[in-house]
C-alpha cells in the first residue's frame, strides 16, 4: 500500500495539516489500516524533498508537527495521476509461501499433501468468517469499509479456490499414476517459465 | 437441545461391486440459532447429507433426530408432519411453481398442512413483507428477478415458523451481491432462533455460517472453530 500516494490524494482536495491527514486516511480506508502519525510526517518530509508537496506559507510554516500545513504541487498532481492510471506490476507471480508449501508437501515422503491443503483451507475459511462477522452489523453506509472487506474476502477466497483446484489436480494426477519425483521439466519448458518470471 | 442431530450416519447406495458409500459415519449437531455450512468437492456427500437431514432419505445406519425426536421411530404420517412443519428447504434453482403467484407459492405449504386458505394467505403475505417483497406478492415467478425469486423461496422455507432450514447451494444461480443478500437473510433467521444447514462450494458464502464443516469422500474431515471475534483482525502491530 502506498501511503505516499494516499497522502497526495488527500492533499489534492486542498491543503491539510499532518494530523488531519492521518485521520482522513484512516476514515477513507475503513479504519482497517491504522497509520502512525510519525509515518505521516516522515512521508510528508520526503514528498516535500521531492517537490511533490510544499509547506503552506504562514505564521507556523517553520514549525514542524501538527501546526504545519501542506499543499500538493503540480508535480505532485502529475505523480498522483500517473500512479492511479498505471497498473501495478503483477506480471511476475510473487513467491507465495503457501504455493511453496503445497509444492513441497507434494514431494516430502510421509506427508499427506491433502491434509496440508485442508489445514490451510480451514484456516482461511475461519479467517473469512471473522471478516464476514464485521459485515453482519454493517448497514452498507460506510462504502470504503465495505470495499476493503470485499477486497480481503475476495483475496482469501481466491486462495481457497486455488487450494481446491490444487487438491483436485493432485488427486487426478495420482490416479493417473503421477509421482512427484519423476519427469523433471525439459530445457525449453524451463526457458519459457523463466521468461514468465515463474522461475528466477 | 439441538434442532438437528445426526448420529454416526452412513449411507450406501447399490450393492456388491456397484456399491457406493456416499456418507460415512458423520455426526453433526445443529443447535437453535446456529448456521452450519457444509463444504466439499462434487461427490463428497454434501447433498446426500442434506437429504438425510431433511428426512427425504433414510440413512443406511445411524440416527437422525429433529427437535430431539428420532425420525426412524416415527410413523409415516408423523415424519411427513415434521417435513411440513419443522423443516424448510431452499434449492439452487428456487423450485417455485410457475403457475402460482409469489404469495401462493409461500402459502402453499401451510395450506397443504391443513391451514385455511385465508390464514395461509395472510401468513404468506407477512413472510414476503418480512423479506421486503410485499409489493411482489401477486407477481408470478417469471415476473421476478433471480434474487427476488430466491427470496420468495426463502419466505416459503421459513413460513409457519419452522425450526430447521436446509439449503442446497441457495445462491448458486445468483451473482455475488444477490448471493450475499441470500446468506444475510438466512443468517438473520438463524439469529432469531432458526437452525440452518447450508451446502455450498463457495467459501465467501460459507463464511456467513457459525461453523463450517468440510466433507471429503463422504467423511467429515475438518471443521472451523468459532471465530475469535472480529476485533482481532483490526489489531495491527504498530
Amino acid at each position: 500500500m502506498s501511503v505516499r500516494h494516499a497522502l497526495l490524494a488527500l492533499l489534492s482536495e486542498g491543503p491539510k495539516y499532518g494530523l488531519q491527514l492521518r485521520e482522513e486516511f484512516e476514515a477513507r480506508t475503513g479504519e482497517v489500516w491504522p497509520l502512525n502519525v510519525g509515518q505521516v510526517y516522515t512521508t510528508l518530509q520526503r514528498l516535500e524533498r521531492d517537490g511533490l508537496v510544499a509547506a503552506l506559507d504562514g505564521e507556523n510554516a517553520e514549525e514542524p508537527g501538527p501546526q504545519k500545513a501542506f499543499r500538493i504541487t503540480p508535480a505532485g498532481d502529475e505523480e498522483l495521476g500517473d500512479w492511479l492510471r498505471v497498473p501495478s506490476d503483477m506480471s511476475a507471480p510473487p513467491r507465495d509461501e503457501l504455493v511453496m508449501k503445497i509444492l513441497i508437501a507434494a514431494r516430502v515422503p510421509g506427508t499427506d499433501v491433502h491434509e496440508v491443503i485442508q489445514a490451510h483451507r480451514t484456516y482461511l475459511v475461519q479467517l473469512m468468517q471473522e471478516w464476514t462477522r464485521l459485515k453482519e452489523d454493517d448497514d452498507g453506509s460506510d462504502v470504503a469499509f465495505a470495499l476493503v472487506m470485499d477486497a480481503e474476502l475476495f483475496r482469501l477466497d481466491s486462495v481457497v479456490r486455488w487450494l481446491d483446484a490444487a487438491d483436485g489436480r493432485l488427486r487426478r494426477a495420482a490416479a493417473d499414476g503421477w509421482t512427484p519425483a519423476r519427469t523433471p521439466p525439459t530445457i525449453p519448458a524451463l526457458a519459457r517459465r523463466r521468461r514468465m518470471g515463474v522461475v528466477r | 437441545m439441538s434442532v438437528l442431530e445426526l448420529r454416526s450416519i452412513s449411507k450406501v447406495y447399490g450393492k456388491g461391486a456397484a456399491e457406493v458409500q456416499a456418507v460415512r459415519d458423520i455426526s453433526l449437531s445443529v443447535p437453535a440459532g446456529t448456521m452450519v455450512a457444509v463444504m466439499g468437492p462434487s461427490g463428497s456427500g454434501k447433498s446426500t447429507l442434506l437429504t438425510i437431514a431433511g428426512t427425504l432419505e433414510e440413512p443406511t445406519s445411524g440416527a437422525v433426530l429433529v427437535n430431539g425426536r428420532d425420525v426412524a421411530a416415527m410413523s409415516g404420517g408423523a415424519k411427513a408432519r415434521v417435513r411440513r412443519r419443522a423443516i424448510g428447504y431452499v434449492f439452487q434453482d428456487f423450485n417455485l411453481l410457475p403457475g402460482l403467484t409469489a404469495a401462493e407459492n409461500v402459502s402453499l405449504p401451510l395450506e397443504l398442512d391443513g391451514m385455511s386458505a385465508r390464514r395461509a394467505h395472510l401468513a404468506g403475505i407477512k413472510a414476503l413483507e418480512d423479506l421486503g417483497l410485499g409489493d411482489r406478492a401477486s407477481r408470478f415467478p417469471d415476473e421476478l428477478s433471480g434474487g427476488e425469486r430466491q427470496r420468495v423461496a426463502i419466505a416459503r422455507a421459513v413460513v409457519g415458523e419452522r425450526s430447521l432450514l436446509l439449503a442446497d447451494e441457495p445462491s448458486g444461480a445468483l451473482d455475488s451481491v444477490n448471493g450475499e443478500a441470500v446468506m444475510r437473510l438466512i443468517h438473520t433467521y438463524c439469529k432469531r432462533g432458526t437452525a440452518a444447514v447450508v451446502v455450498t462450494h463457495d467459501a465467501q458464502l460459507a463464511s456467513w455460517a457459525d461453523r463450517v464443516v468440510f466433507l471429503r469422500d463422504g467423511r467429515l474431515v475438518d471443521q472451523t472453530v468459532p471465530p475469535a471475534g472480529p476485533e482481532s483482525l483490526l489489531e495491527q502491530p504498530s
